[in-house]
Protein backbone atom coordinates (compact mmCIF):
# COMPACT_ATOMS: atom_id res chain seq x y z
CA UNK A 1 0.00 0.00 0.00
CA UNK A 2 1.22 2.92 -0.77
CA UNK A 3 0.63 6.15 1.97
CA UNK A 4 0.64 9.87 0.86
CA UNK A 5 1.52 12.37 3.91
CA UNK A 6 0.93 15.80 3.06
CA UNK A 7 3.73 18.16 4.61
CA UNK A 8 3.24 21.98 5.27
CA UNK A 9 6.35 24.52 5.83
CA UNK A 10 5.43 26.52 8.54
CA UNK A 11 6.90 29.34 10.97
CA UNK A 12 9.20 27.44 13.48
CA UNK A 13 7.27 26.83 16.36
CA UNK A 14 9.64 28.71 18.64
CA UNK A 15 9.25 31.59 17.10
CA UNK A 16 7.74 34.38 18.28
CA UNK A 17 4.72 35.44 16.01
CA UNK A 18 5.27 39.22 14.83
CA UNK A 19 1.88 40.68 13.18
CA UNK A 20 3.26 43.02 9.94
CA UNK A 21 2.45 46.57 10.72
CA UNK A 22 0.24 47.09 7.57
CA UNK A 23 -1.99 43.88 9.24
CA UNK A 24 -2.01 42.13 6.34
CA UNK A 25 -0.51 39.32 8.19
CA UNK A 26 2.38 37.79 10.02
CA UNK A 27 5.77 38.96 8.98
CA UNK A 28 7.42 35.70 8.04
CA UNK A 29 10.41 37.47 5.85
CA UNK A 30 13.93 35.96 7.20
CA UNK A 31 11.88 34.06 9.94
CA UNK A 32 13.10 30.32 10.85
CA UNK A 33 10.80 27.97 8.92
CA UNK A 34 9.98 24.24 9.90
CA UNK A 35 7.93 21.66 9.03
CA UNK A 36 4.33 21.63 10.76
CA UNK A 37 5.21 19.60 14.00
CA UNK A 38 1.58 17.57 13.35
CA UNK A 39 2.80 16.77 9.52
CA UNK A 40 5.52 15.59 11.09
CA UNK A 41 4.05 13.33 13.53
CA UNK A 42 2.02 11.88 9.94
CA UNK A 43 5.47 11.47 8.15
CA UNK A 44 6.55 9.54 11.28
CA UNK A 45 3.34 6.79 11.65
CA UNK A 46 3.70 6.54 7.45
CA UNK A 47 7.43 5.08 7.95
CA UNK A 48 6.36 3.22 11.07
CA UNK A 49 3.84 1.60 9.04
CA UNK A 50 6.21 0.89 6.49
CA UNK A 51 8.32 -0.38 8.63
CA UNK A 52 5.70 -2.86 9.49
CA UNK A 53 5.60 -4.16 6.06
CA UNK A 54 2.08 -2.18 5.92
CA UNK A 55 3.25 0.41 3.53
CA UNK A 56 5.02 0.21 0.58
CA UNK A 57 5.97 3.40 -0.29
CA UNK A 58 5.77 6.88 0.97
CA UNK A 59 5.47 9.97 -0.85
CA UNK A 60 5.07 13.28 0.81
CA UNK A 61 3.46 16.53 -1.05
CA UNK A 62 3.67 19.85 -0.45
CA UNK A 63 1.79 22.88 -1.80
CA UNK A 64 3.35 26.77 -1.53
CA UNK A 65 6.15 28.41 -2.28
CA UNK A 66 9.26 26.61 -3.84
CA UNK A 67 10.98 27.15 -0.47
CA UNK A 68 9.17 24.48 0.76
CA UNK A 69 11.29 21.64 -0.99
CA UNK A 70 13.23 22.13 2.23
CA UNK A 71 10.78 20.30 3.95
CA UNK A 72 10.29 17.52 1.41
CA UNK A 73 13.85 17.06 2.18
CA UNK A 74 13.28 16.87 5.24
CA UNK A 75 10.40 14.30 5.36
CA UNK A 76 12.75 12.87 2.95
CA UNK A 77 15.36 12.60 5.39
CA UNK A 78 12.78 10.87 8.09
CA UNK A 79 12.55 8.11 5.88
CA UNK A 80 10.03 9.19 2.98
CA UNK A 81 10.68 7.71 -0.65
CA UNK A 82 10.12 10.70 -2.55
CA UNK A 83 8.53 13.64 -3.06
CA UNK A 84 6.33 16.24 -5.07
CA UNK A 85 6.05 19.92 -4.37
CA UNK A 86 2.87 21.87 -5.84
CA UNK A 87 4.14 25.60 -6.46
CA UNK A 88 1.27 27.63 -6.09
CA UNK A 89 3.13 30.72 -4.46
CA UNK A 90 6.01 32.98 -5.59
CA UNK A 91 5.34 35.07 -2.11
CA UNK A 92 5.88 33.26 1.32
CA UNK A 93 3.01 35.46 2.95
CA UNK A 94 0.26 33.83 0.53
CA UNK A 95 -1.23 31.14 2.24
CA UNK A 96 -3.07 28.30 0.32
CA UNK A 97 -6.78 27.29 2.17
CA UNK A 98 -7.34 24.15 2.75
CA UNK A 99 -9.93 24.28 0.33
CA UNK A 100 -7.43 24.89 -2.34
CA UNK A 101 -4.81 22.62 -0.81
CA UNK A 102 -7.88 19.65 -0.19
CA UNK A 103 -8.59 20.01 -3.85
CA UNK A 104 -4.87 20.05 -5.17
CA UNK A 105 -3.73 16.72 -2.80
CA UNK A 106 -7.06 15.39 -4.43
CA UNK A 107 -5.68 15.42 -8.14
CA UNK A 108 -2.53 14.22 -6.33
CA UNK A 109 -4.38 11.10 -4.87
CA UNK A 110 -6.22 10.34 -8.31
CA UNK A 111 -2.74 10.09 -9.44
CA UNK A 112 -0.73 8.27 -7.38
CA UNK A 113 -3.69 5.98 -5.83
CA UNK A 114 -2.71 5.77 -2.58
CA UNK A 115 -4.20 3.24 0.00
CA UNK A 116 -4.00 5.52 2.95
CA UNK A 117 -3.48 9.04 3.24
CA UNK A 118 -2.19 10.77 6.78
CA UNK A 119 -2.41 14.13 7.69
CA UNK A 120 -1.68 16.24 10.62
CA UNK A 121 -4.84 17.55 12.02
CA UNK A 122 -4.10 21.11 11.73
CA UNK A 123 -1.02 23.67 10.75
CA UNK A 124 0.01 25.84 13.17
CA UNK A 125 0.14 29.14 11.31
CA UNK A 126 -3.54 29.24 9.84
CA UNK A 127 -5.10 26.66 12.65
CA UNK A 128 -7.98 25.73 10.59
CA UNK A 129 -8.09 22.10 11.09
CA UNK A 130 -10.01 21.44 7.69
CA UNK A 131 -7.79 20.07 4.59
CA UNK A 132 -7.95 16.29 5.88
CA UNK A 133 -11.46 16.68 6.32
CA UNK A 134 -11.85 18.52 3.08
CA UNK A 135 -10.03 16.09 1.08
CA UNK A 136 -12.15 13.06 2.83
CA UNK A 137 -14.95 14.95 1.07
CA UNK A 138 -13.64 15.49 -2.36
CA UNK A 139 -12.75 12.03 -2.73
CA UNK A 140 -16.13 10.43 -1.03
CA UNK A 141 -13.49 8.52 1.17
CA UNK A 142 -14.18 7.44 5.10
CA UNK A 143 -11.87 10.01 7.21
CA UNK A 144 -10.67 9.67 11.01
CA UNK A 145 -9.43 12.75 12.74
CA UNK A 146 -7.24 13.05 15.68
CA UNK A 147 -5.70 9.61 15.59
CA UNK A 148 -4.18 9.10 18.64
CA UNK A 149 -3.56 5.19 17.60
CA UNK A 150 -3.81 3.78 14.27
CA UNK A 151 -3.98 0.20 13.59
CA UNK A 152 -4.45 -0.78 9.65
CA UNK A 153 -5.27 -4.47 8.81
CA UNK A 154 -6.74 -5.31 5.16
CA UNK A 155 -9.32 -3.20 4.23
CA UNK A 156 -10.37 -1.37 7.23
CA UNK A 157 -8.42 0.79 9.74
CA UNK A 158 -9.34 0.99 13.65
CA UNK A 159 -8.70 4.17 14.92
CA UNK A 160 -8.53 5.46 18.70
CA UNK A 161 -9.32 9.49 18.54
CA UNK A 162 -8.77 11.90 20.87
CA UNK A 163 -12.59 13.68 21.46
CA UNK A 164 -13.54 15.88 24.15
CA UNK A 165 -14.10 14.04 27.39
CA UNK A 166 -12.00 11.17 26.33
CA UNK A 167 -11.31 8.70 23.61
CA UNK A 168 -13.60 7.19 20.52
CA UNK A 169 -12.43 4.20 18.96
CA UNK A 170 -14.12 3.74 14.96
CA UNK A 171 -13.23 1.65 12.33
CA UNK A 172 -12.88 3.30 8.70
CA UNK A 173 -13.24 1.28 5.92
CA UNK A 174 -9.86 2.07 3.47
CA UNK A 175 -8.75 3.67 1.64
CA UNK A 176 -9.27 6.32 4.70
CA UNK A 177 -8.00 10.07 5.34
CA UNK A 178 -6.43 9.66 8.75
CA UNK A 179 -5.56 12.63 10.92
CA UNK A 180 -3.07 12.62 13.27
CA UNK A 181 -2.60 14.41 17.09
CA UNK A 182 0.11 14.76 19.28
CA UNK A 183 0.42 11.43 21.02
CA UNK A 184 0.24 9.23 17.90
CA UNK A 185 4.08 8.91 18.65
CA UNK A 186 6.98 10.79 18.98
CA UNK A 187 8.81 12.30 15.66
CA UNK A 188 11.99 10.46 14.87
CA UNK A 189 15.22 12.98 14.07
CA UNK A 190 16.51 12.71 10.44
CA UNK A 191 20.47 11.19 10.81
CA UNK A 192 22.84 13.00 8.97
CA UNK A 193 23.83 10.11 6.59
CA UNK A 194 19.97 9.74 5.89
CA UNK A 195 19.92 13.82 5.39
CA UNK A 196 23.09 13.66 2.60
CA UNK A 197 21.14 10.77 1.05
CA UNK A 198 17.45 12.48 0.72
CA UNK A 199 19.41 14.88 -1.34
CA UNK A 200 19.35 12.29 -3.65
CA UNK A 201 15.92 11.32 -3.53
CA UNK A 202 13.27 12.00 -6.42
CA UNK A 203 11.14 15.32 -5.93
CA UNK A 204 8.78 16.07 -8.83
CA UNK A 205 8.15 19.88 -9.36
CA UNK A 206 4.30 20.72 -10.27
CA UNK A 207 1.70 23.62 -10.44
CA UNK A 208 -1.72 24.41 -9.76
CA UNK A 209 -2.62 24.10 -13.03
CA UNK A 210 -0.97 20.47 -13.67
CA UNK A 211 -4.46 19.60 -11.53
CA UNK A 212 -6.38 22.04 -12.82
CA UNK A 213 -7.17 23.57 -9.96
CA UNK A 214 -8.36 27.49 -8.76
CA UNK A 215 -6.03 28.39 -6.01
CA UNK A 216 -7.86 31.81 -5.40
CA UNK A 217 -8.55 32.41 -1.62
CA UNK A 218 -12.43 32.39 -0.57
CA UNK A 219 -11.86 34.58 2.44
CA UNK A 220 -9.63 37.84 2.09
CA UNK A 221 -8.13 39.28 5.20
CA UNK A 222 -9.27 42.53 6.25
CA UNK A 223 -6.69 42.76 9.31
CA UNK A 224 -4.50 41.58 11.36
CA UNK A 225 -4.34 42.62 15.01
CA UNK A 226 -2.30 41.58 17.77
CA UNK A 227 -4.29 39.93 20.64
CA UNK A 228 -5.49 41.69 23.30
CA UNK A 229 -2.97 41.77 25.94
CA UNK A 230 -3.35 41.50 30.01
CA UNK A 231 -1.84 43.34 32.41
CA UNK A 232 0.25 41.41 34.74
CA UNK A 233 -1.11 41.83 38.37
CA UNK A 234 0.21 41.64 42.02
CA UNK A 235 2.37 39.21 43.31
CA UNK A 236 0.90 37.37 46.93
CA UNK A 237 3.50 36.32 49.92
CA UNK A 238 1.67 33.42 51.07
CA UNK A 239 -1.45 31.34 50.48
CA UNK A 240 -3.43 33.14 53.31
CA UNK A 241 -2.57 36.53 51.45
CA UNK A 242 -4.18 34.75 48.01
CA UNK A 243 -7.02 33.63 49.79
CA UNK A 244 -7.98 37.11 50.54
CA UNK A 245 -7.55 38.63 47.53
CA UNK A 246 -9.76 36.10 45.97
CA UNK A 247 -12.46 36.43 48.41
CA UNK A 248 -12.21 40.03 49.23
CA UNK A 249 -11.19 42.11 46.33
CA UNK A 250 -11.60 39.86 43.58
CA UNK A 251 -14.77 38.07 44.86
CA UNK A 252 -14.67 34.39 42.78
CA UNK A 253 -14.16 31.94 45.55
CA UNK B 1 -31.73 34.45 5.86
CA UNK B 2 -31.20 31.13 8.01
CA UNK B 3 -28.50 29.98 9.79
CA UNK B 4 -28.60 25.88 10.41
CA UNK B 5 -26.65 25.17 13.87
CA UNK B 6 -25.24 22.15 14.10
CA UNK B 7 -25.84 20.80 17.46
CA UNK B 8 -23.38 19.09 19.53
CA UNK B 9 -24.81 15.23 21.16
CA UNK B 10 -22.60 12.95 23.47
CA UNK B 11 -23.93 10.06 24.16
CA UNK B 12 -27.44 10.51 23.85
CA UNK B 13 -27.56 14.41 25.92
CA UNK B 14 -27.25 18.03 24.51
CA UNK B 15 -23.74 19.80 25.17
CA UNK B 16 -26.00 22.38 26.20
CA UNK B 17 -23.40 24.90 27.14
CA UNK B 18 -21.76 24.99 23.75
CA UNK B 19 -24.45 24.78 21.79
CA UNK B 20 -25.94 27.73 23.88
CA UNK B 21 -23.01 29.75 23.50
CA UNK B 22 -22.40 28.87 19.74
CA UNK B 23 -26.15 29.92 19.20
CA UNK B 24 -25.39 33.00 20.77
CA UNK B 25 -22.69 33.60 18.39
CA UNK B 26 -24.90 33.25 15.53
CA UNK B 27 -28.66 34.56 16.41
CA UNK B 28 -27.97 37.88 14.72
CA UNK B 29 -27.03 36.19 11.40
CA UNK B 30 -30.71 35.08 11.13
CA UNK B 31 -33.25 32.78 11.70
CA UNK B 32 -31.84 29.96 13.67
CA UNK B 33 -32.67 26.06 13.18
CA UNK B 34 -31.17 23.69 15.43
CA UNK B 35 -30.15 20.29 14.06
CA UNK B 36 -30.12 17.51 16.47
CA UNK B 37 -28.69 14.64 14.83
CA UNK B 38 -29.04 10.85 16.11
CA UNK B 39 -31.77 9.32 18.13
CA UNK B 40 -32.13 11.13 21.32
CA UNK B 41 -35.57 12.95 21.58
CA UNK B 42 -34.23 14.51 24.89
CA UNK B 43 -31.30 16.21 23.12
CA UNK B 44 -33.58 17.83 20.91
CA UNK B 45 -36.72 18.46 23.26
CA UNK B 46 -33.10 20.04 25.62
CA UNK B 47 -32.28 21.92 22.11
CA UNK B 48 -35.93 23.19 21.89
CA UNK B 49 -35.28 25.30 25.34
CA UNK B 50 -32.80 27.20 23.98
CA UNK B 51 -33.57 30.61 23.77
CA UNK B 52 -33.43 32.32 20.03
CA UNK B 53 -33.94 28.81 18.42
CA UNK B 54 -36.74 29.51 15.60
CA UNK B 55 -36.18 25.78 15.13
CA UNK B 56 -35.36 22.37 15.94
CA UNK B 57 -34.97 20.00 13.11
CA UNK B 58 -34.06 16.25 14.64
CA UNK B 59 -32.48 13.86 11.75
CA UNK B 60 -33.91 10.93 13.74
CA UNK B 61 -31.29 8.04 12.57
CA UNK B 62 -29.35 5.79 14.67
CA UNK B 63 -26.61 6.29 11.54
CA UNK B 64 -25.95 9.77 13.18
CA UNK B 65 -25.82 8.41 17.05
CA UNK B 66 -21.64 9.07 17.15
CA UNK B 67 -21.04 11.83 15.36
CA UNK B 68 -20.11 9.78 12.55
CA UNK B 69 -18.52 12.66 9.74
CA UNK B 70 -19.42 11.28 6.43
CA UNK B 71 -23.18 10.79 7.56
CA UNK B 72 -23.49 13.49 9.32
CA UNK B 73 -21.60 16.00 6.68
CA UNK B 74 -24.35 14.30 3.97
CA UNK B 75 -27.11 15.18 6.24
CA UNK B 76 -26.23 19.00 6.19
CA UNK B 77 -25.30 18.89 2.51
CA UNK B 78 -28.50 17.86 2.09
CA UNK B 79 -29.92 20.38 4.15
CA UNK B 80 -28.49 23.39 3.26
CA UNK B 81 -29.93 24.95 0.42
CA UNK B 82 -32.15 26.60 2.96
CA UNK B 83 -29.19 28.42 4.78
CA UNK B 84 -26.79 31.34 4.54
CA UNK B 85 -24.91 30.03 7.10
CA UNK B 86 -24.38 26.83 8.65
CA UNK B 87 -22.46 26.84 12.09
CA UNK B 88 -21.60 24.83 15.35
CA UNK B 89 -19.43 25.05 18.47
CA UNK B 90 -15.85 24.61 17.32
CA UNK B 91 -15.83 21.28 19.26
CA UNK B 92 -13.88 17.91 18.85
CA UNK B 93 -17.31 16.90 16.86
CA UNK B 94 -18.12 19.71 14.96
CA UNK B 95 -14.36 20.61 13.83
CA UNK B 96 -14.54 17.00 12.05
CA UNK B 97 -17.88 17.30 10.61
CA UNK B 98 -18.43 20.96 9.17
CA UNK B 99 -14.95 21.27 7.10
CA UNK B 100 -16.30 17.77 5.55
CA UNK B 101 -19.30 19.61 5.16
CA UNK B 102 -17.86 22.61 3.15
CA UNK B 103 -15.86 20.97 0.96
CA UNK B 104 -19.02 19.12 -0.13
CA UNK B 105 -20.43 22.63 -0.43
CA UNK B 106 -17.82 23.85 -2.55
CA UNK B 107 -17.08 26.76 0.54
CA UNK B 108 -14.10 27.21 2.66
CA UNK B 109 -14.57 26.68 6.60
CA UNK B 110 -14.33 29.60 8.75
CA UNK B 111 -12.53 27.38 11.63
CA UNK B 112 -12.97 29.21 15.34
CA UNK B 113 -14.10 32.38 15.32
CA UNK B 114 -13.87 34.62 18.61
CA UNK B 115 -16.37 37.78 16.59
CA UNK B 116 -19.09 37.74 14.15
CA UNK B 117 -18.55 41.28 12.14
CA UNK B 118 -21.17 41.22 9.81
CA UNK B 119 -22.95 38.28 7.82
CA UNK B 120 -19.52 37.52 5.39
CA UNK B 121 -16.96 38.52 8.04
CA UNK B 122 -15.12 37.06 11.29
CA UNK B 123 -12.41 37.09 13.25
CA UNK B 124 -10.46 33.92 14.61
CA UNK B 125 -6.93 33.32 16.20
CA UNK B 126 -4.60 31.91 14.51
CA UNK B 127 -0.87 30.93 15.13
CA UNK B 128 -1.84 29.90 18.24
CA UNK B 129 -3.77 32.83 18.98
CA UNK B 130 -0.56 34.71 18.82
CA UNK B 131 -2.41 37.41 16.06
CA UNK B 132 -6.64 37.70 15.63
CA UNK B 133 -7.71 38.04 11.81
CA UNK B 134 -10.40 39.67 10.36
CA UNK B 135 -11.67 37.54 7.21
CA UNK B 136 -14.59 38.20 4.77
CA UNK B 137 -15.81 35.68 3.03
CA UNK B 138 -16.94 35.68 -0.78
CA UNK B 139 -18.71 32.12 -0.50
CA UNK B 140 -22.41 32.04 -0.58
CA UNK B 141 -22.74 30.01 1.78
CA UNK B 142 -20.70 30.58 5.15
CA UNK B 143 -19.90 27.42 7.13
CA UNK B 144 -18.31 28.44 10.48
CA UNK B 145 -17.23 27.00 13.91
CA UNK B 146 -17.60 28.86 16.86
CA UNK B 147 -15.43 29.62 19.89
CA UNK B 148 -17.89 29.07 22.53
CA UNK B 149 -15.40 30.65 25.24
CA UNK B 150 -16.02 33.97 23.36
CA UNK B 151 -19.89 34.49 23.92
CA UNK B 152 -21.92 34.07 26.60
CA UNK B 153 -24.41 31.27 26.75
CA UNK B 154 -28.57 31.99 25.67
CA UNK B 155 -30.92 31.47 28.30
CA UNK B 156 -33.09 28.24 28.71
CA UNK B 157 -36.14 29.61 28.64
CA UNK B 158 -37.61 28.74 24.66
CA UNK B 159 -40.20 26.73 23.56
CA UNK B 160 -39.33 25.98 20.12
CA UNK B 161 -41.20 23.45 18.11
CA UNK B 162 -39.31 20.22 17.05
CA UNK B 163 -39.75 18.67 13.35
CA UNK B 164 -38.24 15.66 12.15
CA UNK B 165 -36.23 15.72 8.98
CA UNK B 166 -36.62 12.15 7.43
CA UNK B 167 -33.09 11.70 5.56
CA UNK B 168 -31.70 8.18 4.57
CA UNK B 169 -27.91 8.21 5.81
CA UNK B 170 -25.39 5.89 4.94
CA UNK B 171 -23.37 4.69 7.64
CA UNK B 172 -20.74 2.30 5.43
CA UNK B 173 -17.73 4.14 5.29
CA UNK B 174 -16.67 4.25 9.13
CA UNK B 175 -18.31 2.30 12.07
CA UNK B 176 -18.02 3.65 15.83
CA UNK B 177 -16.84 1.08 17.87
CA UNK B 178 -16.48 2.38 21.84
CA UNK B 179 -16.40 5.36 23.22
CA UNK B 180 -13.58 5.89 26.81
CA UNK B 181 -14.98 8.93 28.65
CA UNK B 182 -13.41 9.61 31.93
CA UNK B 183 -16.45 9.34 34.07
CA UNK B 184 -16.10 12.46 36.38
CA UNK B 185 -18.10 14.27 38.63
CA UNK B 186 -16.25 17.45 38.33
CA UNK B 187 -17.36 20.19 36.21
CA UNK B 188 -17.01 20.06 32.48
CA UNK B 189 -13.95 21.91 31.44
CA UNK B 190 -14.93 24.00 28.81
CA UNK B 191 -17.93 25.28 30.64
CA UNK B 192 -16.75 25.43 34.32
CA UNK B 193 -16.66 28.69 36.46
CA UNK B 194 -13.12 27.99 37.99
CA UNK B 195 -10.59 25.53 36.58
CA UNK B 196 -7.37 24.12 38.12
CA UNK B 197 -4.83 23.67 35.58
CA UNK B 198 -1.44 21.68 36.66
CA UNK B 199 1.64 22.27 34.16
CA UNK B 200 5.58 20.30 34.03
CA UNK B 201 5.79 21.83 37.29
CA UNK B 202 3.82 18.59 38.75
CA UNK B 203 6.55 16.01 38.03
CA UNK B 204 4.49 12.88 38.23
CA UNK B 205 1.06 11.47 37.34
CA UNK B 206 0.79 10.55 41.21
CA UNK B 207 1.49 14.08 42.14
CA UNK B 208 -1.15 15.41 40.02
CA UNK B 209 -3.29 13.83 42.40
CA UNK B 210 -2.62 17.30 44.21
CA UNK B 211 -3.94 19.28 41.53
CA UNK B 212 -7.60 17.49 41.30
CA UNK B 213 -7.68 17.28 45.10
CA UNK B 214 -7.21 21.30 44.57
CA UNK B 215 -9.67 21.35 42.15
CA UNK B 216 -11.90 19.43 43.99
CA UNK B 217 -11.92 21.53 47.07
CA UNK B 218 -12.98 24.34 44.98
CA UNK B 219 -15.38 22.21 42.71
CA UNK B 220 -13.61 22.84 39.68
CA UNK B 221 -12.58 21.13 36.82
CA UNK B 222 -9.14 19.97 36.17
CA UNK B 223 -7.02 21.05 33.26
CA UNK B 224 -3.23 20.52 32.32
CA UNK B 225 -0.46 22.03 29.64
CA UNK B 226 0.63 20.55 26.87
CA UNK B 227 3.60 20.02 29.05
CA UNK B 228 1.92 17.98 31.49
CA UNK B 229 -0.02 15.97 28.71
CA UNK B 230 2.96 15.29 26.74
CA UNK B 231 5.16 13.91 29.82
CA UNK B 232 1.92 11.99 31.07
CA UNK B 233 0.71 13.28 33.87
CA UNK B 234 -2.71 14.06 32.57
CA UNK B 235 -4.55 12.59 29.99
CA UNK B 236 -5.09 14.25 26.73
CA UNK B 237 -8.63 15.97 27.23
CA UNK B 238 -7.54 17.63 29.74
CA UNK B 239 -5.39 19.79 28.20
CA UNK B 240 -5.41 23.09 27.84
CA UNK B 241 -4.04 25.83 25.08
CA UNK B 242 -3.94 26.27 21.12
CA UNK B 243 -3.77 22.51 20.89
CA UNK B 244 -6.65 21.73 23.66
CA UNK B 245 -9.29 23.08 25.46
CA UNK B 246 -9.78 26.71 24.57
CA UNK B 247 -11.15 28.10 28.59
CA UNK B 248 -12.16 31.21 30.01
CA UNK B 249 -13.52 30.39 33.28
CA UNK B 250 -14.42 32.89 36.10
CA UNK B 251 -11.52 31.76 37.81
CA UNK B 252 -8.29 30.00 36.37
CA UNK B 253 -5.39 28.56 38.61
CA UNK B 254 -2.82 27.64 37.19
CA UNK B 255 0.25 25.41 39.03
CA UNK B 256 3.65 24.31 37.89
CA UNK B 257 2.82 25.97 35.00
CA UNK B 258 5.61 28.03 32.95
CA UNK B 259 3.28 30.11 30.48
CA UNK B 260 4.24 28.57 27.07
CA UNK B 261 2.29 31.02 24.64
CA UNK B 262 0.42 27.76 23.40
CA UNK B 263 -0.95 27.39 27.01
CA UNK B 264 -1.38 30.96 27.47
CA UNK B 265 -3.82 31.28 24.32
CA UNK B 266 -6.35 28.64 25.61
CA UNK B 267 -6.46 30.58 29.01
CA UNK B 268 -6.03 34.24 28.68
CA UNK B 269 -9.29 35.46 28.54
CA UNK B 270 -10.51 33.78 32.01
CA UNK B 271 -11.39 36.68 34.40
CA UNK B 272 -8.88 36.02 37.05
CA UNK B 273 -6.06 34.38 36.76
CA UNK B 274 -4.16 32.54 39.74
CA UNK B 275 -0.14 31.28 39.07
CA UNK B 276 1.52 29.37 41.27
CA UNK B 277 5.27 28.82 40.70
CA UNK B 278 8.26 28.38 41.72
CA UNK B 279 10.25 30.20 38.99
CA UNK B 280 9.57 33.61 39.53
CA UNK B 281 10.60 35.08 35.97
CA UNK B 282 8.34 32.13 34.41
CA UNK B 283 5.91 34.31 32.04
CA UNK B 284 2.85 32.92 33.93
CA UNK B 285 3.17 35.95 35.99
CA UNK B 286 3.14 38.24 33.53
CA UNK B 287 -0.81 37.44 32.86
CA UNK B 288 -1.32 36.97 35.82
CA UNK B 289 -3.64 38.82 38.53
CA UNK B 290 -2.55 36.97 41.22
CA UNK B 291 0.83 35.39 41.52
CA UNK B 292 2.71 33.65 44.64
CA UNK B 293 6.08 32.13 43.53
CA UNK B 294 6.42 29.24 45.94
CA UNK B 295 7.02 25.61 45.44
CA UNK B 296 3.47 24.61 44.70
CA UNK B 297 4.55 21.20 46.87
CA UNK B 298 4.24 23.23 50.27
CA UNK B 299 1.18 25.83 48.63
CA UNK B 300 -1.47 23.59 47.12
CA UNK B 301 -1.52 21.50 50.47
CA UNK B 302 -1.93 24.70 52.53
CA UNK B 303 -4.27 26.01 50.43
CA UNK B 304 -6.32 23.09 50.10
CA UNK B 305 -6.31 23.03 54.34
CA UNK B 306 -7.01 26.76 54.54
CA UNK B 307 -9.86 27.13 51.60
Amino acid sequence: MKVLVPVKRVIDYNVKVRVKADGSGVDLANVKMSMNPFDEIAVEEAIRLKEKGIATEIVVVSIGVKQAQETLRTALAMGADRAILIEAAADVHTDIEPLAVAKLLAGVVKEEGPGLVLCGKQAIDNDMNATGQMLSALLGWSQATFASELAVSGDAATVTREVDGGLQTITVKMPAIVTVDLRLNEPRYASLPNIMKAKAKPLATKTPADYGVDVAPRLSVVKTVEPAGRKAGVKVSSIEELIAKLKDEAGVI
Amino acid sequence: MAVLLLADVNDGALATDAVAKALAAVKGLGEVHVLVAGTSAAAAAEAAKLDGAAKVLHADDAAYDHGMAEAIAALIVSLAGNYSHIAAAATAFSKNVLPRAAALLDVMVISDVTAVVDADTFERPIYAGNAIQTVKSSDGKKVLTVRTASFNAVANSGSAAVEKVAVAADGSLSKWVEDKVAASDRPELTSAGIVVSGGRGVGSQADFALIEKLADKLGAAVGASRAAVDSGYAPNDWQVGQTGKVVAPTLYVAVGISGAIQHLAGMKDSKVIVAINKDEEAPIFQVADYGLVADLFTAVPEMIEKL
